[in-house]
């Protein structure tokens, strides 16, 4: 399916889990398509990156689930940032391994997961509702009870899929994306190359068969559609046009601007003003 | 299992080609690894800078050669290459999900930044100001929560002052002392804080309260000094420890083999 279809599933209000890590391997095309939309008042939960960032900037959250935002190279997410600090969404911080254990527990189809990450914290500080389960065993330990965390639709990118809704991811960490569709009512995956399914254990082991086609509900073909996030071995971050973004989200004259050049189009509209714009830097 | 190779130089011998003194971010260097001496086949995760990196790089190569080390990323060196330079051995994958899972067994000792930081030994690195609607949004939580109450924690402050040293964080991300006790004993069974290294000294939670103390000043550093940049009162006894003197051997694993490009002085200035 295109991107506009897969986001054409996704209505206001969802909850939505993006895969990827920071500014790594996130599924922007599909993001940007979501931009086009008029998709909104979403309940994001990711490892954030640019992707919490232009939806941010767009007024599309309405609340995050996240242990952070970065783009890596550049520590603080600016957008994410700015919406902050103007109290632009309501926020549900968890901690990296409490985030991981509620994605596992929706997975699971179990209503929390016990953690010890947390106690002592102000994340329970911040999430009143956050409740801790007590060992029925001997040692008697309090642990954190971390709920669930559900997805109406969860949007991850990898190097190559099937038609069939197989990913496969080629780089050095798969992130959480297969937990993301496992915990996902619906999940849609984006590639940078559909291939038939006897080319895949051809370009890695079967270890790299990460996401299976029964958690999956649609496959979108987009080269290049991680961009500006790094899709290793596909390519690395552009780490020029990350730093544009963020010089430019520093700014509303200049964030106009960035808006009107790259997300004002569709997708290859943005894919040719990208090339077009490294083409005047050089 | 452990390592039956050999341990680079800690009986190095004579002085460094260039003859130069010992600069402030070698000391900090020197502060940073030993963090890690005596914790054995552990993970030493350095996150806070470039300046905890080369310490436990220096540690691997001297008195902790058990120790393991990621790219950063999700591989696990089988070498020790200069900071910025890309690893050429692999001998392990520790993608973030098992490196969480590594973090739970608690084989691993962090060292991370920290913005704010109490004489308990709370950390934040969320934000700063009323968490609801902060007055800067930093990083968010990350994983200091599951950090400080399963493996050791210590921190880096390149910029030793009371903005970063306050009397109370805003944002409790790392667990402190105080706030490990008060919540119980799932809290407490494998909280740790062994050290903050800072560029003024090194100073650890060794006192009956669990307040932080100074463990070693760096040389040039004055006990006035380090009392007029914490932002809570700091008992510093008369005679502290000046932190040790690199051994000629280190001087030039980190000047020539860990951090020839100099990055350390980037983060503190010599």
């Amino acid at each position: 399916m295109t991107a506009e279809e897969a986001v054409g599933r996704l209505g206001s209000g969802m909850t939505v889990g993006i895969g990827g890590w920071g500014s790594r391997r996130k599924p922007m095309a599909l993001v940007r398509a979501l931009l086009r939309s008029e998709v909104t008042d979403l309940t994001v939960v990711s490892c954030g990156g640019p992707d919490v960032g232009l939806l941010a900037a767009a007024g599309r959250i309405r609340k995050l689930v996240a242990p952070f935002a970065t783009l890596d190279s550049v520590p603080l997410e600016p957008h994410f940032r700015a919406a902050r600090q103007r109290g632009a969404f309501e926020l549900m911080e968890l901690d990296e391994a409490m985030f991981m254990w509620g994605l596992t527990a929706a997975a699971h189809r179990l209503p929390f997961l016990p953690v010890r990450a947390g106690l002592g914290s102000d994340v329970m500080r911040v999430n009143p509702g956050l409740r801790t389960v007590t060992s029925p065993y001997e040692d008697g330990e309090e642990l954190v009870a971390v709920p669930a965390l559900r997805l109406d639709a969860a949007l991850v990118h990898l190097n190559r899929a099937d038609i069939h809704g197989n990913g496969q991811y080629l780089g050095p960490d798969p992130y959480f994306d297969d937990l993301f569709c496992s915990a996902a009512e619906h999940a849609y995956v984006s590639c940078e190359r559909i291939v038939a399914t006897e080319e895949f254990t051809k370009a890695g082991g079967p270890q790299t068969l990460v996401v299976q086609r029964h958690s999956v509900a649609g496959v979108v073909k987009a080269p290049n559609g991680a961009h500006f996030a790094s899709c290793a071995p596909d390519y690395e971050r552009d780490e020029p046009f990350q730093k544009h973004y963020v010089a430019s989200a520093g700014d509303p004259e200049a964030w106009r601007a960035f808006t009107e050049r790259f997300l004002s189009g569709g997708e290859s509209a943005y894919q040719s003003a990208v090339q077009a714009w490294h083409e005047e830097q050089r | 299992m452990t390592s039956t190779g050999t341990t680079a130089g800690a009986a190095g011998s004579g002085r460094t080609a260039d003859g130069l003194p010992v600069t402030r971010a070698e000391y900090c260097v020197i502060g940073c690894a030993e963090a890690w001496r005596g914790n054995g086949e552990v993970l030493a995760s350095p996150m806070g800078g470039a300046i905890p990196a080369i310490g436990a790089r220096l540690a691997r190569l001297t008195f902790s050669p058990d120790l393991l080390l990621t790219d950063g990323e999700a591989l696990l060196m089988g070498d020790v290459p200069a900071v910025g330079s890309p690893s050429e051995v692999t001998e392990g994958w520790l993608p973030y999900r098992r490196h969480l899972e590594l973090v739970a067994s608690g084989k691993r000792h962090v060292m991370m930044g920290a913005s704010q930081l109490d004489r308990h030994g709370n950390q934040n690195i969320s934000c700063i100001g009323d968490w609801s609607r902060p007055a800067r949004q930093l990083l968010g939580v990350r994983g200091a929560p599951v950090n400080t109450l399963n493996n050791p924690t210590s921190y880096w402050v390149p910029k030793h002052s009371p903005r970063v040293f306050v009397e109370k964080v805003d944002m409790v991300c790392g667990v402190g002392y105080d706030r490990a006790a008060a919540a119980g004993p799932s809290a407490t069974r494998f909280h740790r804080i062994p050290r903050v290294v800072s560029d003024l000294g090194v100073f650890d939670f060794e006192t009956p309260d669990r307040s932080m103390r100074p463990a070693s000043l760096h040389p040039g550093v004055t006990a006035d000094q380090v009392a007029s940049a914490t932002g809570f009162p700091l008992t510093i006894p008369d005679e502290v420890p000046r932190t040790r003197e690199p051994t000629p051997e280190e001087l030039r694993l980190i000047r020539e083999v860990i951090d020839p490009r100099g990055l350390r002085d980037r983060e503190v200035r010599p």
